[in-house]
This record gives C-alpha cells, structure tokens and sequence, in this order.
C-alpha cells in the first residue's frame, strides 16, 4: 500500500508543518491584549447591574458627552425593564394614577431628560422656524454635535465615534473598552508623538512610523535591541482622572470604578436587550433538550426491532 | 416516485381529490419512500439543512417587514429591528447565526457526499443539483451580509464584485451591472436587497428538484450497495427517518440556540456594528468564515500565468475551486462508492478535509510571508485531489471486498465490529 504511506506520511508531515507554524506567528501583535474583567452581565445568568447602569449614566453624562454621542439610544431606554433608571412602582410623591413602570411616565427620566445638558432641534412651527426646546423622554439622546464637520473642527481633526454600540464594534468588546480607558501610559522614549495625540498600549494602531529616525536603520527598520511599542495613539487624552465624579453611593471615586461602570453602562446602550435574550435562551434550550430526550427515546423504541 | 405507491384513499373526498390533484398520495408516497436502514447520523444533515432554509425564509421575511434598503437607512433600521421591534433581536440574530448554522451543514453534508460517493452514478444529478443549490447559498449569503450596510458589509461587496472585473473584455460591464453604478452605493444596496429576497425561493425550487432526484435514484447508504431487496435492506422513512432526523435537528437547534442566546456576535465581525464609510478603510477586509477557503484560493495566485495576470488567475482558482464539483463524479474512477471499502482513498480524502479547514485558516489572516506559501500548498492539494488523486487512485487502488447488500453489511458490523466501520464516522447509536 505505497500510496497509503504516501498519504499518512504528508498527515504527519502537514501537523508538524502547522504545529511550527502557529508557534512561529503566535509571537506576532500589535496592541496589548485588554484585561480580562469579570462583569455583572458576564455568562449565562449574568445580568447589568442597575445600580453601575445609573453610574455609569452619569460618567456618561458628564464626560464622555462632551465630545461622544449616543444617538441609538433615547432617553425612554434608560426606563426600560433592565435599563438604568426602571422603576417597578412609583416613589413616594407621584400621583397614584401615574405608571411609573412605563418609560415615558417615569419620574426620574422625565427629569433627566428635562435637565439634560443638550437641547433637541424641533420644528419647523407655525412661523416655519426650526426652535430648540428641553429633551423629553420619547427623543434619543442629544449628541454634542450638529454634525460631523462641527465635531471634527472642535477636535483637532478628529471625528470622536458614537457610542451607542461601540462595546460592539471593537476586537475585545468592553474588556478592550475598559482597558482603553485605564490604559493610557507615557510613550516610551524611542517613539516620537504629535501634539494632540496620546499613547495607549491597548488602542489598536501602529507604531512603526512614530519610532524617532535614531533607532532606525537605514531602511527604516528598527535597529536591534530597539522593539517597535504596543498599541497606538489616539486624539482622546486620558478622559478620567480619580475624583472627578461625585458619586451618590459609596463606590470608590477612581479611574478603575468609573471605566468598569461607563463600560457596563455602554454595554448596555449596545444590548439593551441582553436580559431578555439570556433567559429566553436558558428556557429555549431546556425546553429543546427535554424534546432531545424525548425524540432519542422514540428513535429507540421505533428502531428496536431492525438491525441496522 | 420510484416506488409503487401503497397508499388507497379510504374517505369519499380523498377518493375524489386523488383522481383529480394526486397531492395527499404524493405526500403519503413521500413518507413511504423506501430508505436503506443503515443511513448514520452524517445523512440527517439534509433534514437540517431543509429545516434551516425554512427558519432563514421565515426569519428574513419578518426582517424585510422592518428593514430600510437605503444606504442612508438601512444601519439605523437594522438597529431599530435590534430595540424597537418586538423580538426582532431574536429575529435577526437567528437569521443572521442561521447563515453560519446553514453552512456548518452544508460543508458537513457535502464532505459526507464526497466520502460515500453519493455523486456516482446514478446519483450524478442529485450531486449537481446540490452543487447549484451551493452556489446559490454563497450568493445568497454574500448579498444578504451586505443589507446592514456595516464596513465589512460595504468593503466586502467592494472587494467581492470588483473581482469580476477581472473577466476579459466583458468584466467592467458586469461590475457596472453589479453595481448599478460605478461604485458600490444606493443602487448597489438596493438591486442586492432584491436578489437577496429573491434567490432564496430559486433555492427552494432547486431544493425540490435535488429531492426528487433522490428519490428517482434512491438515497445512497454507508455500504455504497444498493438495495436488493427492499424487505432485508430498507425501512420507510416514515416512522423510522422521520424520528432520527428529527432527534438530529433538535440537536443541531440546541447547538445553534447557544450562538443565538449567548453568544450572537461571535460569528460576526465586529467592524460590522461601524456604519459603512466609503472613505475609511477598514486595517483588513475579511469575509464571512465560511468564505475563507475560497479567500485563501482567491489569494493564493500571487504569481502571472502567461497572458493571465495573478488577478484573473486568483479568480478562475477561486471558481473553479467550486465548478470543478460539477464534474465530481466524472473525475472520480472508481466504481465502489464508499470510501470504507477504499481503504487508500480515504486516506486522502482525510487529507482533502485537513486542506480545506487549512485554507479557512489561512483565508482569515493576512496575505503575506508563510501565510501565502501556506495557502499555496493546500490550493495545489485541493485541485490535485479531484484532478490527479481521484482519477488515478480508481485504477491504482485494490478496494476491500464490498458486502453483497446493506442487510448483510449490518450483519458483518455486529459480529465482527473492528472491520469495516470507518474511524469516527459510525455513530455508536447504529
């Protein structure tokens, strides 16, 4: 059976081939792998946790707004079963014929979108002008832009991205987001930054062509002993700082608490209906495992009586 | 039907119905149909694959309800299908994890088609038909991964039909057709969204026919003999297929429930919840993963071939990587379907898999250093196996004794259990 061995041989020869290989490419990457974080929301029964929703809402509100939208998501949402500010029965004060379990009705949105730091463009009225007025709980969230032009000339350039699915929209998803936002360190010495730009290990980037013109060679590969850096640069400086949020519970006022709350918040505004879809999923596949055995008992019973 | 028919109408309207319109014979045939009874869990895949067309259908008929295709509409509309509509994150995530469900299927099924030799003769229409149904899956899934106008929906479609310009003379007439325009845009979106709802029914039409094929030449078996005796060698499919199928797909749901409910995205790429922006440049463009073999063939061609530049040459690797099915049961010489009995052939065959799941590896990184040399090797063993190993192993290979019918192959099993069975592949319920 020649070209048997000839078939087995290439088996063994392609396994040592890939094994080699995969070590070979493993070493490669070019940003720091992010934290692993455990989260409320984590695993199969995991679930946001409401009192770091309202948190990190407010991390939300007073820093990221600035310069962040979050257009996908309207102020109703954060009143929703499973968002931020639901309330299962009126406080003490509201009507009783007022439903507060109803996003539109409930007490604290309402207030928050009355106060809210931006205006919504409405109109045209009777004059035929469009008019600004105070959000109310059916409109999305006002962003701090009219457009993309106005947000690029107020950033040096750079088009700050909307968050309402950004946990979403990048490799790591909200442990990449959590150690992006904890993450910002001092460039190493070798490499040269542009004002306005700051370095963070974790940002996916390049930082091939910022490595000062001494540590290259003449084809403008590194020079031994010199290692291009992880990560990347970015136009957002550091956006949190220990202590500059006063929280309303007793949660540690630091950089780490504010990420890991403003991570789980905009997990959230991504999957608002991750809840929902968990326990639907644990019922669903009970339910199709219970039917499992009951067929396989069947498939049994039919076939007991032919060999096959 | 091939069948003689045992079914008598025993009502007055059955009577009447059955000499005008046939319909609840046919039906009553269908679950009739004479099946060998020693088909193992690899032949329930058709079962799953037909009920997976039915759950996209129903599913995607449900999304075009909320769906915008407008290039300036269609992301938002996507996701107020994911909040606002009741459900319609379980719709979409289904039909969206359903693609990848489908095409798990598919590749088993086909890999399953390959290894029994379920294209030989007179089987080599099933198998064509099968190959067309293919075709239309990877277009139907390439146009539907476009609709929400993500950046991978947007690069992806330009990179994809901008391959077709690669055709001599006729190529840039029919990327401009393609995309009703000159770039990827509005037209594009819409004419995709148009096809996209509409190939499935063509899939469906053709997924009739395969059947009917099959049920003209009669299912092939892990033996590769043919019923002699319809008594010893086959059971109706219904109740004896209808309930092991069943088990399978229920199975196949629970796997395919655990992507939908825990862990929806992770099929995806994450570069599609950005909105398409034709002026930034995704760092790579990758495909869904069950494009990424024919990526990697696509690639593969680095080099200029005579008149045909490394471009075009990628292209026709990349076709007829899938064409040269087409013509499957011509290349393969051999008259013993089952590779259990082709001891040799199967060894390759092994191999043939190791090379395909090698190319979706290698389709998912990046064109460059090994990678390309990688991808190379496992292009040039692909187009070896059906042009050069199966042709001649027909006539070099001395096949293992085959069982003189199905009844006495299961009989063999059970007494001398280590012959014959094919590693991994009887299931330990046979």
């Amino acid at each position: 059976m020649k070209l048997m061995n000839i078939a087995r041989t290439l088996i063994v020869a392609l396994a040592a081939a890939f094994a080699g290989f995969a070590a070979a490419h493993a070493a490669a990457g070019k940003a720091e792998h992010p934290h692993k974080q455990h989260w409320h929301f984590s695993g199969i029964f995991g679930k946001y946790d409401p009192n770091a929703l309202q948190r990190g809402y407010q991390v939300y509100e007073a820093v990221c707004s600035n310069c962040h939208g979050l257009e996908l998501v309207a102020f109703r949402n954060l009143g929703q079963k499973g968002g931020p500010f639901y309330l299962d029965s009126c406080p003490a004060g509201v009507p009783e014929s007022v439903d507060c379990s109803n996003p539109n009705d409930n007490p604290v949105v309402k207030a928050l979108a009355a106060k809210y730091k931006y205006q919504v463009t409405d109109g045209p009225d009777d004059s035929g002008d469009m008019f600004q007025r105070a959000p109310v709980p059916s409109d999305r969230i006002p962003g701090p832009f009219a457009n993309d032009q106005v947000a690029r000339l107020a950033n040096n350039n750079a088009l700050p991205p909307d968050l309402s699915l950004i946990t979403k929209a990048r490799h790591g998803g909200p442990d990449y987001i959590y150690s992006l936002l904890i993450g910002y360190e001092e460039a190493p010495a070798t490499v040269e930054i542009g004002a306005g730009q700051y370095y963070n290990p974790y940002f996916h980037g390049d930082m091939s062509q910022a490595l000062k013109a001494e540590y290259r060679d003449a084809e403008g590969h590194p020079v031994d002993g010199v290692k291009i850096p992880l990560g990347g640069v970015l136009a957002m400086a550091p956006p949190l700082a220990d202590g500059i949020i006063e929280y309303g519970d007793d949660s540690p006022q630091t950089v780490e608490q504010y990420a890991k709350d403003v991570t789980e918040f905009l997990m959230w505004a991504a999957e608002p209906k991750m809840e929902t879809r968990k326990s639907l999923g644990v019922m669903t596949i009970l339910y199709l495992l219970i039917l499992a055995g009951v067929l396989y008992w069947s498939y049994r019973k039919v076939w007991s009586n032919v060999e096959h | 039907m091939s069948h003689a028919s045992n079914y008598k109408p025993a009502t007055g309207v059955e009577k009447w119905l059955d000499k005008r319109l046939p319909i609840i014979r046919m039906s009553a045939d269908f679950m009739d149909f004479p099946t060998p009874k020693n088909l193992n869990y690899w032949w329930t895949f058709g079962g799953i694959l037909a009920v997976m067309l039915v759950i996209q259908i129903i599913t995607g008929v449900v999304l075009a309800m909320h769906y915008t295709p407008h290039t300036s509409m269609a992301f938002a509309s996507v996701e107020h299908i994911m909040r606002d509509v009741n459900y319609g994150w379980l719709m979409r995530y289904v039909h969206a994890n359903g693609a990848s469900m489908f095409f798990i299927a598919v590749y088993i099924h086909m890999f399953r088609g390959i290894y029994y030799g379920s294209y030989k003769e007179p089987r080599e229409v099933v198998w064509m038909l099968g190959v067309v149904i293919y075709l239309l899956m990877m277009a139907t899934a390439f146009m539907g991964y476009v609709l929400p106008w993500g950046q991978m929906s947007y690069w992806g479609a330009t990179v994809i039909t901008n391959l077709f310009s690669a055709i001599p003379l006729i190529g840039e007439d029919i990327r401009t057709l393609l995309w009703g325009g000159f770039s990827v845009d509005n037209p594009t979106l819409n004419r995709f969204f148009s096809l996209h709802y509409l190939l499935p029914f063509a899939i469906f039409g053709v997924v009739a026919l395969h059947i009917w094929a099959f049920h003209t030449s009669g299912n092939n078996n892990p033996s590769g003999v043919e019923i002699k005796d319809v008594k010893k060698d086959a059971v109706p499919f219904h109740p004896y297929y209808t309930v092991k199928d069943g088990f399978a797909i229920v199975v196949f749901l629970i796997l395919f429930a655990t992507f939908v409910f825990f862990n929806p995205n992770s099929l995806g790429h994450a570069d599609n919840y950005i909105e398409a922006n034709p002026l930034s440049t995704p760092a790579s463009i990758v495909p869904e993963w069950y494009y990424l073999p024919f990526y990697a063939i696509l690639r593969a061609v680095t080099f200029d071939i005579g008149p045909i530049s490394s471009k075009l040459g990628g292209v026709i690797a990349m076709f007829g990587s899938i064409l040269i099915l087409f013509v499957l049961p011509w290349l393969d010489t051999s008259k013993v379907r089952s590779m259990r009995y082709r001891p040799v052939a199967r060894m390759w065959f092994f191999l043939f898999v190791i090379a395909c799941l090698a190319l979706g590896y290698l389709g998912g990184k990046p064109a460059e250093g090994t990678y390309v040399m990688y991808a190379q090797i496992a292009t040039a063993y692909y187009f070896a196996f059906f042009l050069i190993i199966l042709p001649l192993l027909g006539i070099l290979e001395t096949p293992k004794p085959l069982p003189r019918s199905i009844s006495e192959s299961v009989l063999h099993k059970s007494s001398k259990p280590e012959t014959s069975a094919a590693p991994g592949v009887t299931a330990p319920a046979e």
